[in-house]
């Protein structure tokens, strides 16, 4: 993710980046294996004990998404059969094939060497990896993760999974990299996952500080990078975090908000907002300048928990490595129901003092999308405190309309002002 | 004899009817009774008959409904179902169901769950998760074990045992059911000016909404009558149509495939009483039995993944055979994520086989009929010239 101001940490989550691609588009030289697979229910140190190298379609498609190419690449798709209802990371994906499929080093992406279709919280995974299936034709690994529907997780969905690791993923992954599974060398993975998870956790949680050392929504995707990616259980993760930690530490001591892409320290927070909803990738950084131009500092965000929910307690297990993995799948934010949503999201607001939920619905994603303005209406109910909803998409920048978010957020600040005004008067 | 008009009649008064006086009837027959409701596509409806209930399956709110409410919790890039279903809801006309079924679809019949338990948190609902691991070691056992939590919870709902027996009689009753509703396909298929799908569609729909054992009637009744009845037989292209299983076409979209020279003889509309494909064991143990069905002998659809890559579409170009298709209309609603990210892979598979295809979007309150009436016109048309 290309950004102006580099603090140590982004600099180096970008050398891991790099180093990534480059396993990546190397592996007709170095005969590493290569699979494609999900942030939610990634399962990294698995792939890991493999040898195999990580690579996210979705990751490729954000980064399509702030190079600006992802337009082309969905209408390419489109023109392909693709319908214009469906989710844009499939179609920028796709599209991106159909145009030779270039990584972010300049070099051409080799084909997967396998599919970990890792379905947790989200219905389009599935036919996302049967459409590649269909174009790669290689070994497809489904492990299905069932929807914590009840709002919580039963022992017949975690001995389901587990068995599926046990009888299809790894069998599947030996297969393919010709490696024998090596438990204690998961187990050693996961130990680096839970320090790593830990770092995150307190990052995270800084946001309660006023002024908020970080931004938990355009800072939080940074910040989420390593472990959502192909770098959990690496040790580089956990130096990651530990440099991440520093920052927002040093922050803390100064009194200083987080860095905004113009370098500057956003200290003068007028607005704490919870923001629910993936964020639009095509303008990302103009996006982000109507929040800090107006005083908005994000201090909590559902986003930053698609890939796991470590701030509810959750850590990797190295004393349970296939359940813990379990739990990690059935636990992705995605994979939780509304009821639980609105709990996270109502003790989010409360607990970080913010003024209020933003919802930023993204056109492509039923996932999150489908009941949002139920999850809107239920905690303002719960808080009292007003919530205002917004709509772009992920990556088709034909849906960011600048005039109509910056008039929408306006108007929102104006409310929160207006209740500010009323709660004042009223005390 | 019941004539074919007289017993679609009732049908259509049953598929009309959003206050659903006929389930209301049915609850308010017996002290105790309960209806549960039900989402597309498939939920085990023999464990719901078995718990002594009522399954009656919601199907949105069709082009006769006016959504008022639904619209302000649905964006406009989600389809029609969920929001006709929450006016359903807070219109009161659901004020007497008992329990919610929401089988897993796609991520936004699977998010109206939670809803209906913020809406109405005195309605007993669950979201039903069918495996998408097909081995019945793996993920059999896990949906047995899904099934039992569904019987507890329905015996918790009512207050009493659903016995194995219950179980194995309800098994019976739906096999019969299901037979019956292959017999009517297989007829229409045969004979499709004799079973117009306008007419196939309701019986179908009705069926939906009563009990079980008064549809096998009806089912027997219609194929008697439809039989014997003498209805000309005209030019129209043979087509099967598919990408309809959730939320439906308005009757009308339906009629007016036909009326543009199209006989259907193969079709998804609202599918679960053709998901099993066979008849469910009776003897031996009965969740297992539905288990293994489900895994086994059932549909290949969006909401079911396929395992080899080789497979994906076959199903539908083996119905296509079957029937004796001559085109496929893919028609979805616009927004299903499920049935427009299959398109390209099952209309490839159809292309591969030299099948004539088109494709359309529709929503249950489509009123404009003329654009679907034309397409289907000139495909019927392109299909009489070429083939
Ligand atoms: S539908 Fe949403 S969660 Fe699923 S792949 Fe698209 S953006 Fe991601
Ligand atoms: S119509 Fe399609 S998108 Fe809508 S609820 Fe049904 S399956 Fe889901």
């Amino acid at each position: 993710m290309s950004e102006a101001v580099k603090e140590n940490s982004m600099l180096l989550q970008k050398q891991m980046i790099a180093r990534n691609y480059e396993a990546i588009t190397s592996k007709h030289e170095t005969g590493r294996k290569v699979s494609s697979t999900f942030v939610p229910g990634n399962l990294n140190e698995l792939l890991m004990c493999f040898g195999i190298v990580n690579n996210l379609p979705e990751i490729n498609a954000i980064q399509n998404g702030m190079r600006k190419v992802s337009g082309s690449y969905i209408m390419e798709a489109e023109k392909g059969g693709h319908s214009e209802d469906v989710c844009t990371y499939v179609k920028a994906d796709i599209g991106m094939m159909g145009k030779g499929s270039i990584a972010p080093n300049g070099k051409p992406f080799p084909d997967p060497d396998v599919l970990l279709l890792s379905y947790t919280g989200c219905y389009t995974f599935m036919k996302w990896f049967e459409l590649l299936r269909a174009e790669y034709k290689c070994p497809t690994l489904m492990l299905h993760v069932p929807y914590e529907g009840d709002g919580h997780s039963t022992k017949n969905m975690r001995d389901y999974i587990v068995k599926q690791l046990k009888e299809v993923v790894i069998p599947g992954l030996e297969q393919v990299s010709g490696v024998k599974f090596d438990i204690d060398r998961l187990r050693e993975y996961l130990r680096n996952s839970a320090k790593a998870e830990d770092d995150l956790v307190w990052c995270l949680e800084q946001g309660k500080h006023k002024p908020s050392p970080i931004d938990a929504y355009f800072g939080g995707v940074y910040y989420i990078g390593p472990i959502f990616t192909a770098f959990r259980g690496t040790t580089d993760a956990v130096e990651y975090y530990t440099e991440l930690r520093k920052e927002v530490q040093a922050r803390i001591d100064n009194k200083l908000g987080p860095l905004t892409p113009d370098g500057t320290s956003f200290n003068e927070q007028k607005y704490r907002l919870v923001v629910e909803g993936p964020p639009n990738w095509t303008n990302f950084r103009e996006f982000w300048k109507m929040f800090y131009d107006e005083g908005a500092v994000v201090v909590a965000s559902s986003y930053t928990k698609v890939g796991g929910m470590y701030d509810q307690g959750f850590r990797h297990d190295p004393d349970n490595p296939l359940e813990s993995l379990a739990d990690y799948c059935l636990g992705c934010y995605t994979n939780r129901n509304l009821p639980t949503r609105v709990d996270i999201l109502a003790k989010y607001v409360e607990e970080y003092e913010a003024d209020g939920l933003l919802i930023n619905s993204i056109k492509s994603c039923n996932s999150f999308s489908a009941g949002q303005l139920m999850i809107m209406k239920e905690v303002e109910r719960r808080t009292g405190k007003p919530g205002a909803f917004i709509e772009t998409d992920l990556v088709d920048p034909r849906y960011f309309s600048a005039a109509n978010i910056k008039n929408r957020l306006e108007s929102y600040f104006q409310m929160i002002e207006q209740k500010r005004r009323g709660a004042s008067k009223a005390a | 004899m019941t004539s074919t008009a007289e017993i679609i009649d009732r049908c259509q008064a049953l598929f009309e009817d959003l206050n659903f006086s006929a389930a209301r009837a049915w609850k308010a027959a017996a002290p105790g009774r309960k209806v549960i409701g039900f989402l597309p596509v498939y939920a085990p409806l023999e464990m719901i008959h078995a718990a002594g209930c009522l399954p009656l399956g919601i199907f949105g709110g069709g082009d006769q409904m006016e959504v008022i409410h639904g619209d302000a919790y649905y964006q406009s890039y989600i389809c029609r179902i969920p929001r006709s279903t929450i006016e359903l809801g807070v219109t009161g006309r659901l004020d007497f169901v008992d329990g919610m079924i929401f089988p897993f679809v796609c991520d936004v019949i699977r998010n109206l769950s939670g809803i209906w338990k913020m809406m109405f948190p005195n309605v007993w609902s669950k979201f039903f998760d069918t495996p998408q691991n097909f081995d019945p070691e793996i993920g059999g056992n896990y949906y047995i074990h899904e099934l039992q939590e569904l019987r507890a919870g329905l015996e918790t709902l009512t207050g009493r045992k659903i016995t194995d027996d219950d179980l194995r009689r309800s098994i019976a009753l739906y096999n019969e059911n299901r037979r019956l509703v292959r017999e009517v396909y297989a007829f229409r298929a045969r004979e499709p000016w004799k079973a117009p799908t306008s007419e196939v569609y309701l019986l179908m729909r009705a069926g939906l909404m009563m009990d079980v054992a008064e549809h096998n009637r009806m089912l027997a009744d219609y194929l008697v009558a439809a039989a014997a009845s003498d209805r000309p037989q005209r030019d129209n292209v043979r087509v099967a149509v598919y990408g309809s299983f959730c939320e439906q076409p308005p009757l009308n979209l339906i009629k007016s495939i036909e009326m543009a020279g199209c006989y259907v003889v193969e079709d998804d509309y609202a599918l679960v009483n053709r998901f099993l494909t066979a008849d469910v064991p009776t003897d031996g143990d009965p969740v297992q039995a539905l288990a293994l069905a489900y895994l086994g002998q059932s549909v290949e659809t969006s909401c079911k993944y396929v395992p080899k890559e080789e497979d994906k579409g076959r199903f539908h170009v083996e119905q296509v055979r079957k029937a004796g298709a001559e085109g496929v209309i893919y028609a979805t609603p616009s927004f299903c994520d499920p049935a427009l990210l299959d398109r390209p892979m099952i209309c490839g598979r159809l292309k591969e086989a030299n099948i004539p295809h088109i494709a359309f979007k529709y929503a249950e309150n489509s009123g404009q009929m003329q654009p679907i009436r034309e397409q289907a016109g000139t495909f019927a048309d392109s299909i009489k010239l070429w083939s």
